[in-house]
């Protein structure tokens, strides 16, 4: 049970049979996720896909991410990969620290932190301003552009690049693996296999080349000698680089293309935010929540009952920050976009051990991304709101996005 | 009014330096930090409440 075919067919009951790659679910996963949230199984189970539960409500979704002993991270991605991706060179290479445990998560994580710290992803803030008004320059005089893949796909990848010390050129091939990795290998496993193949060559080449020719101030020299303090492996290296690009990519992308998507049927929100520049970042929380990207996914550890739920060891765990999010029980108005919201507990970059590591360079941009679109383009529009496609799955966001201004 | 963060439980959420700015900082690592030792102002109670209600850790520990 792995392929699309296999897996396609219309869904009766959302609470038994949710499949996370309906084309409507894709499109707009909201009103299926309220159906279920407010159903008499609010944690929703569907044998879609290798099977996985779908806690709805956000006290549910908290209180699974804090038990990182019995629901374990030893896999992120909902639909079991293929058994090839055990075997080869690369076979124990994962995503730490989003795919460590205890003890090891510890120094996985304690590593790379200072590197996301909010004073230490300040420094690239110019630079994406620069990129952000050099691709504006590119359609700025046609009057209409696709916000999705003409602006919000470049960004990201393109501060990654930089972050990780690789060829910002190759800025499309990147797209591509990691697409094939996160967006279309989901329902295609050669696809998967091949993009993390692909991914995984590329930084085994970085990591020789810098072996050879270390660099001063550079992320992945910087881990190759950390060896001293950490165990340190080159699979963690390999792994930690593949972790920057799948999840640093598409993960914001989606979040700036999102918030673009709202705020181009939203002239009250645009003006509120040139008259009362204070407001940004009560905003971008707020955006956040309301279009949280990111599910990722839990694997059961052993046999355990969860709020009435039968849950058995090796058992998949949906984990929607975009559902919780939306829950009224933590939210007022949940599905309203209200920009000076002022009490925001969200979960977009989830909560307990595994809170997104990147989470203030994807704050920072997302705020210049959209602070440099609205300077340059204070009113716009959607071309046509029918032709807005998305992605979906684990990342929520448009992709095809087309405004006229 | 005083405010702590309980290092245990904060996660580098930083949802209380985007709260109160004016009394939440960050560490090397992105942990929460208090700006302020001591009494707080009451000028700013009300965002050390803010701050403490928007931590999906309940990592904020406010004193009164």
């Amino acid at each position: 049970m792995s392929t699309l075919e296999e897996n396609a067919g219309p869904v009766n009951d959302p609470t038994t049979d949710y499949n996370i790659f309906d084309p409507e679910f894709v499109r707009d996963p909201y009103p299926t996720m309220h159906e279920i949230r407010e159903s008499k199984c609010p944690i929703a189970h569907s044998n879609r896909w290798g099977g996985s539960w779908f806690p709805t409500r956000y006290d549910d979704v908290v209180a699974i991410a804090q038990e990182h002993e019995i629901f374990t991270s030893r896999d992120i991605i909902v639909v079991p990969r293929a058994a090839a991706q055990a075997e080869g060179p690369y076979a124990g290479v994962a995503a730490p620290p989003i795919t460590s445990d205890p003890p090891d998560h510890h120094w996985h994580r304690r590593l790379i932190l200072p590197v996301f710290a909010p004073q230490s992803v300040a420094k690239y803030e110019q630079g994406t301003r620069d990129l952000c008004n050099q691709l504006i320059d590119t359609f700025i005089a046609k009057g209409e552009a696709d916000a999705g893949t003409d602006y919000a796909q470049q960004i990201p990848v393109r501060v990654i690049a930089t972050m990780l010390g690789v060829p910002t050129e190759m800025a499309d091939e990147f797209t591509g693996w990691v697409r094939g990795v996160l967006e279309v290998g989901l329902t295609d496993p050669k696809v998967r296999l091949e993009s993390r193949l692909k991914i995984l060559n590329f930084f085994r080449q970085q990591l020789d080349d810098r072996r050879k020719n270390p660099r001063e101030d550079d992320l992945i020299t910087d881990l190759l000698n950390s060896g001293d303090k950490y165990p340190v492996t080159d699979q963690y290296v390999l792994g930690v680089c593949n972790l920057m690009l799948v999840a640093g990519i598409d993960t914001t992308w989606s979040a700036i293309g999102s918030s673009l998507w709202h705020l181009a049927q939203h002239p009250e929100h645009r003006q509120q935010l040139r008259e009362s520049p204070e407001m940004w970042p009560t905003a971008i929380e707020e955006l956040l929540r309301a279009y949280s990207p990111v599910t990722m996914a839990r694997i059961v550890d052993r046999d355990t009952e969860f709020q009435g739920c039968p849950m058995k060891a090796g058992d998949r765990i949906l984990m929607s920050f975009p559902a919780a999010n939306r829950d009224p029980r933590q939210f007022d108005q949940p599905n309203e976009v209200i920009l000076d919201r002022e009490h925001n507990r969200h979960v977009a970059f989830g909560s307990g051990i595994h809170r997104c590591a990147g989470s203030n360079l994807a704050r920072l941009e997302l705020r210049v991304a959209l602070q440099v679109w609205l300077e340059r383009i204070p009113e716009f529009s959607l071309v046509d709101p029918a032709s807005v496609t998305w992605a979906g799955g684990q990342v929520h966001g448009p992709r095809i996005c087309r405004v006229r201004f | 009014m005083r405010v702590k963060v309980d290092a245990d439980s904060c996660q580098g959420q930083q949802m209380c330096s985007i709260a109160a700015p004016e009394i939440f900082g960050s560490d090397e690592l992105g942990h929460a930090t208090v700006l302020i030792e001591g009494d707080l102002p009451s000028e700013l109670h009300a965002k050390a409440r803010r701050a403490q209600a928007n931590c999906p850790e309940d990592a904020i520990i406010i004193e009164e």
